[in-house]
């Protein structure tokens, strides 16, 4: 069901944004996996399966992701994932993403939830921990795009702080886009990581330094 | 002066399968990419030698991250190419200052040996400006299996007085090579050519 036919990475080093050069530039890396769309040309009613046969897929881009970055997960302060589904597939197709993507990178982060539950729509194991202090890492949600696009289409990919969705020096947003995919019959599932806020963040709103909630949004 | 990079990009594309059959090993491919202030925007300026030694700088440190990204050792290096964006404000011939003088000898330590040319290609650009790197067999440009292209593009550059630089390196040809001519194996790599 899974044949992944291109692994496209990307790793980028912001110095500066025509502001003072930053002491340690801004890394900003992408993963995306090129797939086969077993769904492609027809309406099919059962899609879940493919959700299983994922889940090894997104622990390995996360893996090879932070690799491609060259820092410890220690130092990665911001995700996001996306899908791009070339046009004999079908919008929700991309949603398959959502689970095996976002916590294969939220467990290598150092997320302590239940993944079964939350792929069943269930959990909150989170907020019930929180009220002793920080549950672990990668608490927030992991925003996405989505969209069905011909080859090379472009996909602006959000990025979030790991911990509190409200930190605002972390909202961010990287350009992904792979030359000759998504064919027709072809999926894109991308995964994005970066170690910092924007590289002159300086719009107020709440720090990563005051996050005191850990509830994944403050 | 060293060059001002504002930002460096490393990408690699791993091709495991393609029309259905499986490419094994995969076929890699990586490209750097900086951009970096151009010194000369903005105004004529006869002697480019500051962007000369741009090109020297950036050739070295290009062609390694290529190499690092791939993780091989620089003698498995197979083809490279190169290119450059010059912003609206700069003129087509910093490209050339950049790409042709000096670029090369570093790029060719960064793979080891690189008897062929490097392609390249030069244009003017805006923000996200695409470019198709030539790329060729690196010690014989003849070696057919090798032609191919890769496009590098950065949202956000160049802006009017910035140079985006690419190099790409690989460790193999197209994933299907089939249409003949000279093979891999069978060039010499002496003359640069076959």
């Amino acid at each position: 069901m899974v044949e992944i036919r291109r692994i496209f990475t990307q790793v980028e080093d912001i110095h500066h944004e025509f502001g003072p050069l930053a002491a340690t530039p801004q890394r900003r890396g992408v993963i995306a996996a090129v797939l086969s769309n077993p769904f492609a040309g027809r309406y099919e009613p059962d899609i879940l399966p493919m959700m299983d046969a994922l889940q090894p897929v997104g622990i390995d881009m996360a893996q090879r992701l932070q690799r491609a970055m060259g820092v410890g997960v220690e130092r990665i302060e911001s995700y996001g994932k996306g899908a791009i589904i070339g046009a004999a597939g079908e919008l929700e197709h991309g949603a398959l993403w959502h689970v095996p993507g976002g916590y294969a990178m939220r467990e290598l982060l150092g997320w302590k939830g239940d993944r079964d539950a939350y792929a069943q729509g269930r959990g909150g194991a989170d907020a019930a921990a929180a009220a002793k202090g920080q549950p672990g890492n990668a608490l927030a949600i992991v925003p996405s795009t989505k969209k069905v696009g011909p080859p090379g289409a472009a996909l602006d990919v959000p990025l979030t702080h790991i911990n509190a969705a409200y930190v605002r020096s972390h909202f961010d947003a990287i350009e992904v886009r792979v030359p000759g995919a998504p064919l027709p019959d072809e999926l894109v599932f991308i995964l994005a990581m970066s170690t910092g806020a924007r590289v002159h963040a300086r719009v107020g709103g709440l720090k990563a330094a005051d996050i005191a909630q850990w509830n994944g949004l403050r | 002066m060293p060059a001002a990079i504002r930002k460096l990009i490393v990408q690699v594309d791993e091709t495991r399968i393609e029309m259905g059959k499986a490419i094994d090993p995969p076929t890699r491919r990586a490209l750097a990419m900086a951009v970096i202030a151009n010194p000369c925007a903005g105004r004529y300026v006869e002697n480019l030698d500051e962007l000369i030694a741009i090109g020297e700088e950036l050739g070295g440190l290009l062609g390694d991250k290529c190499v690092q990204a791939l993780g091989i050792a620089p003698g498995k290096a197979q083809s490279y190419g190169k290119a450059a964006i010059v912003g609206e404000a700069g003129e087509l011939e910093h490209a050339a200052a950049i790409l042709h003088p000096k670029l090369g000898a570093p790029l060719r330590k960064a793979v080891e040996k690189g008897a062929a040319l490097v392609p390249s290609a030069k244009k003017h650009g805006g923000l996200g400006t695409a470019i198709d790197v030539p790329l060729g067999h690196k010690d014989a440009a003849f070696v057919r299996s090798h032609f191919d292209a890769m496009e590098a593009r950065v949202p956000d550059a160049p802006r009017a007085n910035e140079i985006v630089v690419a190099v790409v390196v690989t460790d193999s040809g197209r994933p299907l090579p089939r249409v003949g001519g000279l093979q891999a194996h069978e060039a010499k790599g002496e003359d640069g050519l076959r």
